[in-house]
């Protein structure tokens, strides 16, 4: 690793935290953030222009440096601050001895963290609170957005309720949900709303009512993050940064499983298939542009020959007839992947908003075509629930049998195949042991330009149980591992 | 790079500057600026439209006093757009005015000379004297290749012209290059600059937008501009309402005389902050959902 070696003009800081940097540097690379070495570099360079005592602004100034990518910057926060947001004085743990108060039902020993002034609060300062209390403190910091008395209550409550103990090798995630598990956040919701209704002068419109919710929800994500960073910083101060970073590691967005994807990172994954489906179209956009030129267009080479005294000096081309790709998505979206077919869906609606000539089937046992539930539909959110309650896709009971549907895909749309048409099938091949049926994919192959076939399953699982996927891909172009965007990426560039 | 000679004294300096020109910079976009210009390299502006991302070219320029070139980016967007061009019909007229009198040489040499050199935006950027930011503007939407026409520029300010030699940069201009995302940009773009995304606005630094751009607006409607706005920014929406959508709204509504916004007028100006009809309705429909089920009196 080149990281530490840095040029000497930048040695106006202490080898500490070059050392730190260095590590911080490498802790991003390994959460596969890539950090070039002249990023790395222009890092070094430009914390020497920040007084380091702004948190705020070093932490700018290494994500403006590493960092070139804006869905790279939650996982480069997490990384950050295991590194060095936990290092700073006002982060020094409060309570003498952590192990002591860390039992679920006791309340010895608890005492409130000295900043944040606990405004209207009943108890304040030093003394003892029950979990009522606790209750009622968050309560009306939630109902003020008093956000130092967050911070401080956030802290109470992970010490209170997280159940941490040193050394225990559970990873934040469960901390996390054990300690808002017992805030009941959804309860004080309610309860927040029930206050501000009685607050206001007059009764609430639904409007403003639904502008508080949202206030108060906007407070409860902050309340959770601080907890969560609560966390975090009590990990690290147990088991070292070095440790934990691993850890607590956030996935990249294009490294997220779609057949896991949590709702938040779906949304994300949902946002990132637009670029890559442009690009698939640039792909092969460009491919048409490079190619040979069209032939002579001799009316329009005479005419630019008048500017050089009539020597056609420039002569001109016609443009290529270019070739228009005909795609055919045959996609399924059986219970099993679940997941994987609600994402496979956005990709549809995004492919066939790129090209003209997109025909979108899904099946489960039967077999339908969608083409038209994603043609001039302006709002995705429709045409997916159209796609799962409108089209006829179960043929008997609802688990998925490729066989027959393939069966139904011949019989119906065989003929529409051409020698244009690129296939491509999305699904896991698990065929509940039902016939394969897989001379059809033969046929399609034969008349087609080229089928694929994307697995959202890990390849070790390919062929295992129901799973035929190896005999379908013997008839096909390609067979190919797509859990996530980088191998979906990955297909995408080597499709061309 | 130390020869540089700083535009701004110190962090705090640049946002203090920044509002001053009306433009409300939080700590990361007044950090990279300043950055930007210690360490004398381009920022790449990413994030939604609408966000600010060329207006805060323009404010920068605003404050250090600077000449703004500005060069539009599009698909097809090539080098004697970009960079610079030989004025071939004057060419053709001084070999035309010579009359077979001089030598080729001489001829030829005075041909490409810089007074036959049109200067596209890049080029007269570098070429300046008086201080300059370049702002290189939806730099997305140029084709992949075409981006390599960014990079000598960008890193080593200097443009190669291979009749005349390298036109070097007297000063380093303040550079900035936005993006809407439409595209992943090459990496070795990215690599020469500094990254700053511009996000939405939280609540409260859209409200100070609104109050400060917005002349004649209450305390009260600025507020309620921008929360109903953030909710709206959580709705499941094709495109979500940008600032200056915000700003527009704001503007409509005091032109209107509001100053109270109900479910009424929210739904009848809707279609100033949402510009897609699904849009519209689908916000339409969550402003007004449930009057009938309250029955509550209208404010």
């Amino acid at each position: 690793m080149a990281v530490t070696e840095s040029p000497s003009d930048v040695g106006r800081k202490s080898e500490p935290l070059l050392d730190l940097l260095g590590g911080f540097i490498l802790e991003l690379r390994n959460a596969g953030i890539p950090v070039s070495l002249t990023e790395n570099l222009d890092a070094m360079e430009a914390v020497t222009h920040i007084p380091l005592a702004d948190r705020e602004a070093f932490k700018y100034a290494l994500g403006a440096t590493l960092v070139k990518n804006h869905s790279h910057w939650r996982a480069f926060e997490v990384v950050f601050e295991v590194y060095f947001s936990l290092r700073g004085p006002e982060y020094e743990i409060m309570d003498t001895d952590p192990a002591s108060s860390l039992g679920e039902d006791e309340d010895q020993d608890a005492k409130m963290p000295g900043q944040g002034d606990p405004q209207g609060a009943g108890g304040g300062g030093g003394a003892a609170l029950t979990p009522e209390q606790l209750a009622e403190m968050l309560f009306k910091a939630l109902l003020q957005g008093d956000e130092a008395m967050l911070r401080a209550l956030a802290r109470q409550a992970v010490m209170r309720y997280a159940g941490m103990e040193p050394g225990r090798p559970v990873g934040g995630t469960y901390y996390l949900y054990r300690t808002l598990r017992n805030l009941d956040l959804d309860g004080m919701l309610e309860r927040l709303i029930e206050a501000s209704r009685e607050q206001a002068p007059s009764n609430l419109t639904p409007l403003e009512e639904r502008l508080e919710r949202d206030e108060f929800n906007d407070r409860m994500d902050r309340l959770k993050k601080e907890v969560e960073a609560e966390i975090r910083r009590r990990l690290v101060a147990d088991r070292g940064a070095e440790a934990m970073a691993k850890t607590l590691r956030k996935p990249l967005p294009e490294d997220v499983d779609f057949m896991h994807a949590s709702r938040e990172e779906m949304v994300n994954l949902r946002k990132a298939i637009y670029p890559l489906t442009r690009k698939l179209a640039v792909r092969l956009a460009r491919k048409r542009r490079h190619g040979r030129k069209g032939p002579l267009d001799f009316r329009n080479t005479m005419r630019h020959s008048l500017s050089y005294g009539g020597v056609p000096a420039e002569p001109k081309f016609k443009f290529p007839r270019p070739a228009k790709p005909e795609i055919m998505v045959v996609a399924d979206i059986s219970g099993s992947v679940a997941a994987f077919a609600r994402f496979t869906l956005h990709l549809v609606y995004a492919i066939s908003s790129q090209f003209s000539k997109v025909r979108s089937f899904v099946f489960i046992d039967g077999l339908d075509e969608v083409t038209g539930f994603f043609e001039g539909v302006e709002d995705i959110g429709e045409a997916v629930h159209r796609v799962n309650t409108e089209a006829d896709v179960v043929w008997v009971d609802g688990h998925s049998d490729y066989g027959h549907a393939f069966g139904v895909f011949w019989e119906k749309y065989g003929r529409d195949v051409g020698p244009k048409t690129t296939v491509l099938i999305l699904g896991d091949a698990r065929n509940n042991y039902h016939a394969s049926q897989s001379w059809i994919l033969k046929e399609v192959k034969h008349r087609s330009r080229k089928v694929f076939w994307l697995n959202p399953e890990p390849r070790a699982y390919w062929d295992t149980g129901d799973s035929i996927v190896g005999e379908y891909g013997t008839w096909c172009d390609g067979v190919h591992e797509v859990r996530n965007l980088r191998q979906l990426e990955a297909f995408v560039e080597n499709l061309v | 790079m130390t020869d540089i000679d700083a535009r701004f004294a110190d962090l705090a300096g640049v946002r203090a500057s920044l509002a001053d020109v009306n433009y409300l910079a939080d700590d990361g976009i007044a950090g990279i600026v300043y950055l930007a210009d210690r360490l004398g390299k381009p920022i790449l502006v990413e994030g939604p439209a609408g966000t600010g991302k060329t207006q805060l070219a323009k404010s920068v320029a605003d404050i250090v006093d600077a000449r703004l070139i500005r060069l539009q980016c599009y698909e097809g967007l090539d080098e004697s757009k970009a960079l610079y061009e030989w004025n071939y019909k004057k060419q053709l007229l001084r070999i035309q005015a010579e009359g077979g009198e001089a030598s080729w040489g001489e001829v030829e040499e005075d041909l490409f000379s810089e007074e036959f050199l049109l200067t596209r935006p890049l080029l007269e950027a570098i070429r300046a004297s008086d201080p300059v930011v370049l702002l290189v503007d939806e730099v997305d939407r140029v084709e992949v290749e075409t981006e390599a026409l960014l990079l000598e520029i960008l890193s080593e300010y200097q443009v190669s012209i291979p009749e005349l030699g390298t036109v070097e940069a007297t000063q380093v201009p303040l550079v900035f290059l936005t993006s809407n995302g439409t595209r992943e940009l090459s990496e070795a773009l990215k690599r020469r600059c500094l990254y700053l995304y511009i996000d939405y606005p939280d609540l409260e630094r859209e409200r100070q937008i609104v109050t400060a751009k917005v002349p004649g607006i209450g305390e009260d409607l600025a507020d309620q501009v921008a929360r109903i706005v953030r909710t709206v920014r959580q709705l499941d929406l094709k495109k979500h309402p940008s600032v200056s959508e915000t700003l527009d709204w704001a503007r409509t509504l005091v032109l209107l005389g509001v100053d109270q916004i109900d479910a009424e007028t929210a739904i009848d100006t809707a279609n100033v902050l949402l510009k897609y009809r699904t849009d519209i309705e689908k916000a339409v429909k969550e402003f007004a959902d449930n009057p009938e089920e309250l029955a509550g009196p209208e404010a």
